[in-house]
Order: structure tokens, then C-alpha cells, then sequence
């Protein structure tokens, strides 16, 4: 069998970090390899040296055979290796064509010929399924229609080597099937490809052979039809990881937060993207909303931290109304919020870890005194947490967060929240982009927190966190919720009926 | 906190505003050499001595200079740290000097705290110029870059009305003097104090003390930006104020109230462009009135470069600000070698244009260290791709 890349006994160093230690990985002509890690293994390291950001300290590359240089990215264009990167690099306000062919435009006499290339991008889509209008603006597409936009670039390159950095990190289900279904096209036309992730369903479902990476070493390639999800968390993780919680049934006191009535405007005029919503979330509890990305759970969540105001209705947390309160003194009064987004709300990226942790609570007697910072506390604090949580970064409480991983960014996120010592916590999509270590860390710390009597609020699309963790799903479709269940009873099949709309519980 | 990362990371930045100051000399050379090479190096040189062709007063004159553009420069970057652009720092800075020297003229009354009153009349009145523009920002999401340069007009203007309109209950001219068709000199009790900087800069001529228009301004500038670099760096408040600027949205999560900030930065810088008027106007003695023209002072515009050579950082702000006042001073002995006087305002702009280049520099800088792979594995992919989408 011939191998179109080989990476051997690859080696990469980085002050106080060996990110890649004798790595070997070979790649199949046709085949889809993934490459499994925790964040921080080393993976994206390792993609970087094929793709040319940095070269290796040791070891070599070979291309069909032949040792190779990588020197930049371009050289690896050359090469036949394209990349699709985590966030998509696509200019906004140009249209899907105009991205298609920026950096490798044919002009004539200094003007676009943009003829030929329309021609072979609607080829290529039709010949691996990428359907995607090529005079759309990237700004008015969705992610997944982004992402066939990559995936289109590298193919018009003529690239023979596709790397995929987290693909279905930013996906909705829909878009990951189909983003499956593309990636077994691809193959089955010769492409080789290298797929990250760390979700095993994903590889269990598309891959060929998976190489597993720990703390930069090589744990081993395996085939794909001799492994089982368990066998690779063991591999990847260096221990036995439990993928269903082992939980004690809940105990649910009063009500923490409580939800009527309530209505958020939409975007459009006169539509609202929250409809008389009401529930209640009790103490000792976690209460998933379950659905769709779109259906409201977003609005949901913002009109309940204070970040958009409410058309109709009222919140009560611990039995105060807290409809017309400040963010700040909801924070105050004991509301935690794990954000959607991280880079948007999470975190203030040029700031410093320890800035970061301290983003809610600067204000209180513990950081400031007389409008002065305590640095020593703030610092302190920081270093506290990241032994609490295990929080991995380059220069520690003073590494710019902007330089962290996306799984240490959430790491931080999660403990400055919890650390708050919250009434009600609410997160969302609390573990998007982690590696199953880091998910069942974080599972275990909402779980204690509703073992210590808090109420949590959880909104995922994951259909596998909600049944794992929660006492009580409410399926949100189209801003209302359709179904009140208790999440012991509930199925993955029932569960997507409601979420689907197809199905409407009357107990509501 | 990592003192060895500290120093490290401003050794870096002054190494970048040098390089960039070197690059800015380079070019103003060339000038120099075009429009008149026999002279050119005796011209360099004739700049890089700056305030020390002539003696101690002629550094009186270099901090006399660089007081209104190290208050300009402050207002600038205060407003840059906080995710600002204040283009208005000129007619703030106007404003700023027309409030104080009307009180300077009107209110002899006051005493020994006239100057400081006067001062302060200024500073509230840059800040009232500032908080406009910052006000719309936080209602109505107007980009204080627009705002701001029509809040400049429109100060400029209303000066020249009022200036020649303002008359008392007899109809006499309230701070217009006809004749030089500037403002009039402010009362004594006005002006700035020497704080016996006089006594030390000046030229014995003779038996004629030759005093530099040095004053207490320098002193005052210095301290603000002291105060500037504590309140960014070591309060709460700074904290909120630089989390707003580098990011609204999780600032506004975090509870802190985004639009107040934005004001009261804007108002905060708009009143340090005030007092770098009032410092300026209140010292008649120096010839400095408000002409009555449709010119904007060029020294907010000036604040900008101080700013940028400086990275935004307060210290670093004096510094630039004596740099680029030293280099002014020493352009203006370049007439001695009969460059003309455009000319010369040629090659100190060019000169402080170069040098606002230090950012630039400073990156630069950095990518040849990434180069070298100074990062962590996860910096530098983070910075590549950060790279790559700009």
C-alpha cells in the first residue's frame, strides 16, 4: 500500500512545551485517517508542520515516497495539501466565487477571467455533492455553507491532502451528517484525508484508521473497524473515561429560577423568537432545554442574564423579581452564565488569564480596595482556580487568553462561573469543542453543583449531553417549549420528534 | 505578577519606537538632502541637538513645547487604550483654551486660585467637547471618529464668534483684541506659575536674563500622565474601561455598564485636551493667543503621533512628546542655514510621521520573534491565524 504522506519520528519543540515527541503518521491514498487527542496533545502542532507554519526539529516529512520541505503554507498548496482551519478564513463581503479563486485568480491583461473558474466550481460541486450558490455573499450564508466554500478552495487548488481542523465543531447535526457524507465522497474520488477531532462517534461513523496522540506522544494507529469508542477514550484520555454518569437521582427543592410568561421580540418586526414561555428550574436540579440551534434558546438565555430586555413576562431568582435588574446585580444576586460564545462574551481575549477569571467579581471587596486592584489576591485567585480546574497554558495566571487553547478558554469560562459560588448556573453548550476528558470533567463540576443544592439551567444541542446529565428536558421548537419531560423516561427518537416539531406534549 | 515578562515586553516596545524614530530620521534627511545638499548634514545635526542649540533655554523651550502635545498625546491614547479613536483632541483642546482664558480675562477676582480655576474651566470644558461625541457613540452607535471632527469645526468656529462677539454690558470687547486680532493677554493672576522653572533655564545675556517660556504646565502634564498610566493600570475602573474597548460584548456580559464607559472615557480624554488648551493659552507672556482663524491647532493633531510613537502608554507618551517637541525646536534653528520655513515643516512632519510607525515596528518585531519560535505551540497558532485573517 502506498502512503501519500508519511510523517516520521516527528519531534517539535516549543519553550516548556514538547508539543509533538516521535510522532510517525502515515496516510493512505483514499482514506480517511483521523487523528484523535485531549486539547493540548499536540494535534494541531502536528497539522501545522504538514501545513508549513512551522518546521519540525526532528524527524521528516515524505511525500509519495520522496522527502519533502514544508516551508509555508503555500509550499504545502503546491504540494497538494489544503487545509480547512477551525475558523474558517473566508473575506465576508466577498461572494463564494471571489473566495473560491482569491490567491490563485487568472486575469488577462490585469482583469479577472472569472468565466473558467465559475465553470469548474460548479464542476466541482456537482462532482462531490458541494451545492452552494457561487454568487451568494459569504456573510449571508450559514457555517456549513461556509465550510463547503473550504472544502471547494482546496479542491479547486487540486489538492490531494485535505486536512479538516475540527470540522463539526461549529456544526448543527443536519450539517454534520452531510458533512460526513461529503467527506466519504471525497475518498471514494482518491482524496486522502486527515480529519481532527476529538468526538469518537465522528470517527467511529466516517474514519478509516485513527492515530491517537497524549501530552505530544503517539499512542498508536488503529483500524477503525477493530475499535470501539471505549478502546479510543482509553487511548486518548490514559484512562478508563465513563461515558454515562453515574449520578444519584436528583432531589429537587424549591424553585431557584422561575420563568413566566415570558416573551423576547425577534429579529423581524412583530415576530418574537420567544413566545410566553414558563418554567421553573429548582434547586438540586439541572433542567436541559433541548432543540434545534434557531428555535429560541439562544434569546431564552440572553433575556434571563439581562443581555436583551424582554417583551412580556417576568423572572424570579430565588423569588426576587429580577425582570428590570442590571446585569451586574444579577451576577450579584447569584446568576451564573456560561456563554454560547466564548470569544463574544466568554472571555476579553487580550486580557490575561488571571484578568479573565476575575471578569465578574474585579468589583468586590476581595479584588479592589478604595478602586485600587489587589493584584496579589487576583493573581492568587487565578492560580487557585487553574489548580482547581486544571486550566493548561504557556505562562500560566499571565498567559494572554487569546494564545490558549479553545478547550482552556471553556476551562476558564466554567471555573470563574462555578467559582462564583452561583444560586442558579446557566450554561450553555458548556462543553462545545472539548475532548471527552475535559466533557466529563465538566459534566462531574454541574453535576456538584446541583448535588450542593444549586438549580442549573443547561442549553445544549447535544442530544447525548441532555440525556446524560439532566433530570428534566424541555424541548424548545419554533420559541415555545413542547415538551416537559423527565429525562429517565426520555429517548433520543422521542426527544428529536419534539424537536422536530412533529410531536407536541399536551402536560405543557 | 512576571517582572522578567514586563521588562522584556517594554524593552521591546522601546526598541520599536527608536527603530521607528531612526527610519523617521533617515527620511527627513533625505529631505533635507534634496533641498539642499551642502547643508544637509550640518542640518541633521542641527535637529538631533534640538533644544541644546541653545543652551538651558533652549530646553525650556523643549518642555514648553511639549507640554500641550504630551495633554494631547495623553487624551489620545487614553481614548486608544479604551478602544477610542479621539480625533477631536484639537477642538477640545481649543474649546479647552477659550474657556480658560475668557476666565483668565473676566475673573481677576479670584485671586491666587484664578489659574487653577481657569484651568479647570478648561478641563471641563474639553470634557463637555469630548462627552458629545461620546454620548452619541453610547445612545446611538455614532463612530466618534465622525462626530468628533465636526465637534472640532464646529468648536473652532464657535471660538471665532464668541471671540468676536463676547462684549460687556458697554459694548467693549470681552476678550477680543482688535488689532492683533487674537485674544487678549489673560490677567496676571492667570497665567501659569513658573514654579522656579525660570531659574533654571535660562541664557545670561549680559547682564539680561534671556528666560525660557518654560512654566509649571510640564509639571502638571507630567503628573496627569502618572495619574493616566495609575488609573489604566492599577484601578477597577481602568480595568472596566480597557475591558470595553477590547471587548464590548463580554464586558456588557460581565456586567460592566459598556456605555458608561464609553463616555466617561470620552469625557476623560476630551478633558485632557482641555487643560493642554488652557496650559497653552495661559501664558501670554510666551506670545500664544487664539488667533481668529480657520485653522485647527495643530497640536491635537499632534497628539495623535505623541500617542502612537508613545504605543498609548502613558509614560511612554512624555517621552514621545519631548522627543518630537526637541526635534520641532531644532527645526526651527534650521532656518539659521537658510532652509525655508516650509521646508522645515516638512521634514519634522516627515520626521513625526516616520516615528508614528512604532506600532508597525513593534509587530514587525514580533514576527521576526515568532520566527524564531519564541511562542508556546498554542500562541503561535493562535497568532497565525489571527495573522492570516487580517
Amino acid at each position: 500500500m502506498d502512503y501519500v504522506i508519511e510523517m516520521l519520528h516527528i519531534t517539535k519543540e516549543f519553550p516548556g512545551i514538547r508539543a509533538n515527541d516521535d510522532v510517525t503518521l502515515r496516510l493512505k491514498k483514499g482514506e480517511i485517517h483521523a487523528l484523535l487527542g485531549e486539547n493540548g496533545a499536540g494535534k494541531s502542532t502536528l497539522m501545522g508542520l504538514l501545513f508549513g507554519l512551522y518546521q519540525p526539529d526532528g524527524g521528516e516529512i515524505r511525500k509519495n515516497g520522496q522527502v519533502v520541505h514544508i516551508d509555508d503554507p503555500n509550499d504545502a498548496n503546491r504540494m497538494g495539501i489544503g487545509m480547512v482551519h477551525q475558523h474558517f478564513k473566508l473575506v465576508h463581503n466577498f461572494t463564494v466565487l471571489e473566495n473560491i479563486i482569491l490567491g490563485v485568480e487568472s486575469t488577462r491583461h490585469g482583469v479577472l477571467q472569472m468565466e473558467h473558474a465559475r465553470k469548474r466550481v460548479e464542476e466541482l460541486s456537482r462532482q462531490y455533492g458541494l451545492l452552494v450558490d457561487p454568487d451568494a455573499l459569504i456573510s449571508d450564508i450559514t457555517v456549513g455553507m461556509q465550510q463547503r466554500v473550504e472544502i471547494l478552495k482546496m479542491l479547486f487548488r487540486e489538492n490531494e491532502v485535505l486536512i479538516f481542523d475540527e470540522p463539526t465543531a461549529v456544526l448543527t447535526a443536519q450539517e454534520i451528517a452531510e458533512l460526513m457524507r461529503i467527506m466519504r465522497g471525497l475518498a471514494a474520488e482518491g482524496k486522502s484525508i486527515l480529519f481532527i477531532t476529538h468526538k469518537l462517534n465522528e470517527i467511529m461513523a466516517v474514519a478509516d484508521r485513527c492515530t491517537v496522540l497524549r501530552k505530544g506522544r503517539c499512542i498508536g494507529t488503529v483500524d477503525i473497524a477493530d475499535a470501539n469508542a471505549d478502546m479510543l477514550a482509553e487511548m486518548m484520555v490514559g484512562r478508563k473515561v465513563n461515558f454515562v454518569m453515574d449520578k444519584a437521582p436528583a432531589k429537587p427543592g424549591d424553585a431557584a429560577l422561575s420563568v413566566q410568561n415570558l416573551s423576547v421580540a425577534g429579529k423581524q418586526h412583530g415576530s418574537h423568537a420567544i413566545k410566553n414561555v414558563s418554567f421553573d428550574v429548582r434547586r438540586g436540579e439541572i433542567v436541559c432545554i433541548a432543540g434545534i440551534d434557531g428555535n429560541g434558546q439562544s434569546e431564552l438565555v440572553y433575556a434571563l442574564a439581562g443581555l436583551v430586555k424582554p417583551s412580556g413576562g417576568k423572572v424570579l431568582l430565588c423569588g426576587q423579581d429580577i425582570t428590570e435588574e442590571s446585569i451586574r446585580r444579577r451576577n450579584d444576586m447569584g446568576l451564573s452564565h456560561i456563554p454560547e460564545d466564548r470569544h463574544k462574551h466568554g472571555l476579553v481575549l487580550d486580557y490575561t488569564l488571571a484578568e479573565n477569571l476575575v471578569l465578574k467579581s474585579y468589583h468586590k471587596a476581595d479584588y479592589q480596595r478604595s478602586g485600587f486592584l489587589r493584584f496579589g489576591a487576583i493573581a492568587r485567585h487565578a492560580e487557585k482556580l487553574i489548580e482547581r480546574f486544571d486550566i493548561r497554558s504557556g505562562q500560566g495566571a499571565e498567559t494572554i487568553v487569546r494564545g490558549m487553547s479553545g478547550g482552556n478558554q471553556q476551562k476558564a469560562i466554567v471555573a470563574r462561573e462555578i467559582d462564583l459560588a452561583p444560586e442558579v448556573l446557566i450554561a450553555v453548550q458548556p462543553t462545545r469543542g472539548l475532548d471527552v476528558g475535559a466533557i466529563e470533567y465538566i459534566h462531574r463540576q454541574i453535576l456538584a453543583q446541583r448535588d450542593a443544592g444549586k438549580a442549573v439551567l443547561l442549553v445544549s444541542l447535544e442530544l447525548d449531553e441532555v440525556l446524560n446529565i439532566s433530570d428534566r428536558i424541555l424541548v424548545m421548537y419554533e420559541g415555545e417549549i413542547v415538551a416537559n419531560l423527565d429525562a429517565r423516561d426520555a429517548t433520543a427518537q422521542e426527544l428529536g420528534l419534539y424537536m422536530s416539531g412533529s410531536k407536541r406534549s399536551d402536560a405543557v | 505578577m512576571n517582572k522578567r515578562r514586563f521588562r522584556l515586553k517594554g524593552a521591546s516596545s522601546a526598541a520599536s519606537s527608536l527603530i521607528a524614530i531612526l527610519v523617521g530620521l533617515a527620511a527627513g534627511f533625505l529631505i533635507l538632502l534634496i533641498s539642499n545638499p551642502s547643508k544637509s548634514l550640518q542640518g541633521l545635526w542641527t535637529i538631533l541637538q534640538g533644544g541644546f542649540n541653545n543652551g538651558r533655554k533652549g530646553m525650556g523651550q523643549v518642555l514648553y513645547y511639549a507640554t500641550p502635545i504630551i495633554m494631547t498625546g495623553l487624551s489620545v491614547g487614553f481614548a486608544f487604550k479604551t478602544g477610542l479613536f479621539n480625533i477631536g483632541a484639537s477642538g477640545q483642546l481649543m474649546v479647552g483654551g477659550f474657556v480658560a482664558v475668557l476666565v483668565g480675562i473676566t475673573c481677576p477676582w479670584l485671586g491666587a486660585a484664578h489659574w487653577i480655576v481657569a484651568l479647570l474651566c478648561g478641563a471641563l470644558a474639553g470634557a463637555l467637547w469630548g462627552f458629545i461625541p461620546g454620548l452619541f457613540k453610547a445612545l446611538l452607535n455614532v463612530n466618534e471618529v465622525i462626530s468628533a471632527i465636526m465637534m472640532n469645526y464646529i468648536g473652532l468656529y464657535g471660538i471665532n464668534y464668541l471671540i468676536k462677539n463676547l462684549t460687556n454690558a458697554d459694548g467693549a470687547y470681552l476678550v477680543y483684541d482688535k488689532l492683533k486680532n487674537q485674544t487678549m493677554n489673560v490677567a496676571e493672576s492667570a497665567v501659569i506659575p513658573k514654579w522656579g522653572l525660570d531659574k533654571l533655564f535660562y541664557n545670561m545675556k549680559g547682564n539680561y536674563m534671556d528666560v525660557s517660556s518654560v512654566n509649571a504646565g510640564i509639571i502638571i502634564a507630567i503628573f496627569l500622565a502618572i495619574v493616566i498610566y495609575v488609573i489604566l493600570n492599577k484601578t477597577a475602573f481602568g480595568y472596566e474601561l480597557k475591558a470595553c474597548g477590547l471587548n464590548k460584548h463580554a464586558s456588557t456580559y460581565a456586567g460592566i455598564n459598556g456605555n458608561r464607559s464609553v463616555v466617561l472615557s470620552m469625557v476623560i480624554a476630551g478633558a485632557l485636551s482641555g487643560i493642554a488648551g488652557a496650559l497653552m493659552y495661559l501664558a501670554p507672556a510666551s506670545g500664544m493667543h487664539i488667533h481668529v482663524e480657520e485653522v485647527l491647532a495643530a497640536q491635537g493633531f499632534n497628539g495623535i503621533s505623541v500617542a502612537l510613537l508613545g504605543l498609548s502608554n502613558p509614560i511612554g507618551i512624555i517621552f514621545s512628546g519631548l522627543f518630537i517637541s526637541y526635534i520641532t525646536v531644532g527645526g526651527s534653528y534650521l532656518q539659521s542655514l537658510k532652509y525655508m520655513k516650509e521646508i522645515i515643516d516638512i521634514i519634522i512632519g516627515v520626521i513625526i510621521y516616520f516615528s508614528a510607525f512604532s506600532l508597525f515596528v513593534k509587530n514587525l518585531l514580533s514576527r521576526v520573534g515568532r520566527r524564531k519560535n519564541h511562542h508556546t505551540a498554542e500562541d503561535g497558532i493562535a497568532k497565525t491565524e489571527g495573522g492570516a485573517a487580517q
